[in-house]
């Protein structure tokens, strides 16, 4: 049983149905979980305070944007090689979900920061790395709206995907490059996994399972109807050439 | 291939060609900064290698979208895809092309709009090179996003919206480079990044453009 | 509710931002998946009914 049988839209659309809900249901204990345990049940940090407790949304958000873009990287290239629609869709598919963990990382990252910044923003290097992950994944999905040919829309997306990729991995060595120079203000490290206590690790753990869940699920659902639409748009066509 | 080198020269600075354009909104925002940020010079110098990379960056974007839709839409662009100059060939000439016609042009009056911005004196060899280094991969990214969105109506924007992101690590090297080499201090590393960029977009980013053209002309 | 001390404010707007952004886009993404199914069945039955297919 390979993994290429999904390609098939009938195929991934059966067994998506089955899965799907179960992928949704875990998320949504993991989540609850991990965020009410996280929330209530840990104790502040004596430089953070309460703050620490962004921990549980921000590390999962920002984790999950990245690997949204990662996937799309790698179905963008199935779609270039194999033409599997479903691969093409699945990577459309994906695009708001990873801006939206993007915003959220940028919102939680930014506030998080607030005890060691004093300011609602500052251009730490993390940050200004997820804001041009932000621009990309605007740019993936406008250029999906504004091409009206699916085919040539999932081919001109996928390669800028991939251009992309190398420059956003550019971009992440740049600017750790621009912010190291002259600015004093306080390095703040939000990685920290490195100094995490147990007392956090396992809300964690369960908040990241949580957000890699709810990608999941919502990936195969917003595919399944990107299949849908497709299916439509075919017999439309159909009809009117009559 | 000179030819048709010589053909987009021609047909970007014949009249209504646009060329020029590029050169007066370079001056426009150097001019409109001060107003925008005082006319205090220590301000001024502090932040003039940022500005001039920026308005040079911003320049360059303009005349963009014409890089193949003028041939996109009298279908020359279908007679070079099928030509027996590759296709990728043909994309770097046009980027040249619009390095020479823009690019070149910016970087050479960017030293009289340093002194606008109170550029200290130091800088402006370093204004030179850093341009001069930087604006080939500004024009070939460019021309990477043009590929990419020369089959749309009123494609600017978006085109806008692709190819800024991308110019993030350019624009970074390039004025840090700036940054440090007026302020007399070491500044290698960036301009080497910069050279490496521009080296790089111009081997590889062809490959990419050619294949979204070839896309855009199905 | 624990005591969020003077980071309430911050810890409140992470929260709340993101639990509604999470929540938005679930929403929109069902809705839509609900939207298409529908269309999409409703235009398979008006396929059959006129004997296409």
């Amino acid at each position: 049983m390979s993994l290429w049988e999904y390609a098939n839209p009938k195929k991934f659309m059966q067994t998506s149905a089955v899965v799907l809900p179960i992928f949704a249901v875990f998320a949504l204990v993991t989540l609850l979980t991990g965020l009410v345990w996280g929330f209530f049940f840990t104790p502040d940090d004596y430089r953070q305070g309460a703050t620490v407790k962004i921990i549980f949304l921000h590390v999962p958000a920002a984790l999950m944007a990245i690997n949204a873009w990662m996937m799309m990287l790698v179905t963008s290239l199935i779609w270039l090689v194999r033409r599997h629609h479903v691969s093409a869709l699945a990577a459309k598919a994906a695009a708001p979900i990873g801006l939206t963990m993007t915003v959220i990382a940028l919102i939680t990252g930014a506030v998080w920061g607030q005890p060691m910044w004093g300011t609602w923003w500052a251009w730490d290097p993390r940050l200004t790395s997820f804001l041009i992950l932000f621009l990309f994944y605007l740019g993936y999905i406008a250029l999906w709206e504004a091409v009206e040919n699916p085919d040539t829309a999932a081919d001109l997306t996928s390669v800028l995907c991939l251009v992309g990729s190398v420059f956003a991995i550019l971009s992440r060595y740049a600017v750790n490059f621009w912010n190291q120079g002259l600015h004093q203000g306080a390095t703040l490290s939000l990685d920290a996994e490195t100094n995490i206590d147990n007392a956090f690790y396992l809300p964690l753990l369960a908040a990241i399972a949580g957000f890699v869940s709810l990608f999941i699920a919502l990936v195969l659902l917003r595919t399944q109807t990107e299949i849908r639409r497709r299916r439509m748009q075919a017999i439309l066509a159909r009809e009117r050439l009559g | 291939m000179i030819a048709l080198l010589i053909r987009d020269l021609k047909q970007a600075t014949r009249a209504g060609g646009g060329f020029g354009l590029g050169l007066a909104f370079f001056l426009i925002v150097t001019i409109l900064v001060p107003f925008g940020v005082g006319p205090e010079s220590a301000t001024l110098a502090l932040i003039a290698p940022g500005v001039l990379w920026v308005g040079a960056l911003l320049s360059c974007l303009l005349s963009l979208d014409r890089v193949f839709a003028l041939d996109f839409e009298d279908g020359s662009l279908d007679l070079l895809a099928t030509a027996p100059i590759p296709l990728e060939a043909v994309v770097g000439l046009k980027a040249l092309a619009h390095w020479l016609v823009t690019g070149v042009p910016l970087t050479l009056i960017a030293p009289m709009l340093g002194v606008l911005l109170n550029l200290p004196s130091g800088g402006y060899i370093w204004l030179l090179a850093s341009l001069g280094l930087g604006t080939p991969a500004l024009s070939m990214i460019g021309a990477f996003g043009a590929a990419l969105t020369v089959g749309l109506k009123r494609g600017g924007l978006l085109l806008s919206l692709l190819v800024l992101p991308l110019y993030v690590p350019t624009l970074i090297f390039g004025a840090e480079a700036l940054r440090r080499g007026t302020a007399g201090l070491e500044n290698t590393t960036p301009l080497l990044m910069l050279a490496g960029i521009t080296a790089a977009s111009v081997a590889l980013l062809p490959f990419a453009a050619a294949a979204a053209i070839r896309v855009n002309l199905r | 509710m624990p005591d969020l001390g003077k980071y309430a404010a911050e810890v409140g707007i992470a929260y709340g931002a993101s639990l509604t952004l999470i929540v938005m886009l679930v929403i929109v993404s069902w809705v839509r998946a609900r939207r298409m199914r529908r269309a999409l069945q409703e235009l398979e039955e008006r396929r059959e009914l006129n004997g296409k297919n």
